[in-house]
């Protein structure tokens, strides 16, 4: 347990001391509810489907939940690279600990970002139809958080270096983030092979969650989502520490 | 009496035998130097000792506990200055020990003494809550020696500790080891490139190229045998005078990668 905790401590500790990550990475999310969200809002109210920004809000704290976490995931590289792996894989803790510690410190800074994003849009002009049920939100951004986390953490300990790292961006958070329905509905009108390839991106069982406590609306239903969410993360995290064990420094 | 025992130990990376069916031993208590050259072995053998890396055949017996069987109880006896640093840059150096006393599992009230009075003699004390990331590298080193000794282990790694240091430093750290050796016992187990080092320092000396065993004795016997004036002659002889080549790695692309990510 203690182990865990250290780990997850460096985790947070690491997160609040480079303002220029937390900063840095609230760029691309103001962008996105700037552009799409105003941007797409007219067009969006004129086609009967109600206000932009109220759906697009809890896709773009997905997003940034995400990008957050995967990137923590693989950090996993640069302290390999960087040596400090080796300490914690010399010293007497199983490896499942180091990797749950690492997993849930990297979900927790992404859930951070999430409501630093929730926030934000709150100031672009997002509202929630229940104010209590942010909190149950919040959960929600740490299951996404904790799936995404582990996925990365498995991708890393494949990985040697950071050369693939772009290959991850375009071919991995991308395609997941813009095949989720964070930017679109998932509706009848929609075309049906988006709708298909989205009913397989565990994000957007994540982020139909969030709009169902947010904005209440939801497209899959609360159990399903749930189910979804924690399935994958189970199955990510159980992944990620066998990889992990099998690595060598 | 010996603290390691290692026998007949074989690692190969697809057909390159990185380790070639080597056996020795380390002495309870003793300065021991393991050298040779660049790709010669020496890393990799680091590696099986300290349970990072698993042998293709062979048996290691580190403080009566076998490398494989029993890696926890391995871990607890043996403390290691890696040849690359492994500090958490992020961190300061008091968290960077918290962290290994944490890990190595040592009571609050122990682990607060313990690392009081070991920053005291790495004379860190008034530097114990800066970033790891604003020490020189001599500093670095001194913390990494504290925390490798934190747990009180029965061996002590040290891979390439001098790397980079000053002769102040450098006189310091094994000045303090030495001590240490003397008055805990503690084994160390060190390389080095640097022969006169070696010479001063360790009371026996395994040299190893090509992934074999080529000499063992003092650094007096190695000297006999080759009929050489100094160490690094002794060791010039034994192992050739060819340039070594050692694989690269990613390492130099990913530091250009953490300072476009905004980290030092």
């Amino acid at each position: 347990m203690k182990t865990i905790y250290i780990l997850w401590l460096r985790q947070i500790k690491r997160y609040l001391r480079s303002k220029s990550r937390i900063f840095g990475a609230l760029g691309q999310p103001i962008l996105f509810l700037i552009a799409l969200g105003y941007g797409l809002g007219p067009v969006f109210q004129k086609a009967g489907e109600g206000n932009y920004l109220q759906f697009l809000a809890p896709g773009i704290i997905g997003m940034s939940i995400i990008f957050t976490s995967v990137f923590s995931g693989i950090e996993l590289i640069w302290d390999r690279q960087f040596g400090f792996l080796k300490e914690t894989m010399v010293a007497p803790v199983s490896r499942f600990n180091i990797m749950l510690g690492r997993t849930i410190g990297g979900a927790t800074v992404a859930t951070f970002q999430g409501i630093i994003v929730f926030l934000i849009s709150l100031i672009a002009g997002f509202r929630p139809t229940n104010f209590f049920l942010i909190f149950p939100a919040i959960l929600v951004m740490f299951l996404i958080a904790l799936l995404f986390t582990a996925i990365g953490t498995a991708i890393a300990t494949q990985l040697e270096d950071m050369q693939g790292f772009q290959l991850i961006v375009n071919f991995l958070i991308m395609p997941v983030f813009f095949l989720s329905g964070a930017i679109f509905p998932l509706n009848n009108e929609s075309p049906k092979v988006l709708v298909t390839i989205a009913r397989f991106n565990p994000l957007s069982y994540g982020i139909d969650a969030m709009r169902s406590f947010l904005i209440n609306t939801s497209h899959f239903g609360m159990l399903l989502n749930i189910s979804v969410l924690l399935s994958t993360a189970l199955f990510f995290i159980l992944l990620g520490s066998y990889l992990f064990s099998k690595i060598e420094a | 009496m010996n603290i390691i025992q290692v026998k007949n130990l074989t690692k190969k990376f697809d057909d390159f035998t990185a380790v070639d069916n080597i056996s020795f031993e380390v002495k309870k208590g003793e300065i021991f130097a393991f050298l040779g050259p660049n790709g010669a072995g020496k890393s990799t053998t680091i590696k099986m000792l300290t349970t990072l890396l698993r042998q293709d055949s062979g048996e290691i017996m580190l403080n009566d506990h076998n490398t494989l069987l029993d890696s926890d109880a391995v871990r607890c006896s043996f403390g290691i200055v890696f040849q690359d640093p492994s500090l958490d840059d992020e961190l300061t150096a008091y968290e960077n020990m918290e962290f290994h006393g944490i890990l190595y599992d040592l009571p609050k009230k122990i682990r607060r003494e313990r690392i009081a009075e070991l920053l005291k003699f790495v004379e860190l004390s008034d530097r114990k809550n800066s970033l790891v990331k604003e020490f020189s590298g001599g500093m670095k080193r001194r913390l990494e020696i504290a925390r490798g000794l934190l747990h009180h282990p029965k061996v002590l790694f040290l891979d390439e500790p001098t790397i980079g240091l000053d002769p102040q430093t450098r006189n310091h750290m094994w000045n303090y080891l030495q001590e240490l050796n003397k008055k805990e016992g503690t084994t160390i187990f060190l390389t080095t490139h640097y022969m006169e080092e070696a010479d001063r320092i360790a009371k026996r000396i395994v040299i190893i190229d090509h992934g074999k065993i080529v000499a063992a004795g003092t650094s007096q016997e190695l000297k006999n045998q080759t009929q050489t004036n100094s160490l690094e002659d002794a060791f010039l002889a034994l192992t050739g005078k060819t340039i070594r080549e050692e694989s690269g790695s990613g390492i130099d692309n990913l530091r250009s990668m953490r300072k476009m990510w905004g980290k030092k």
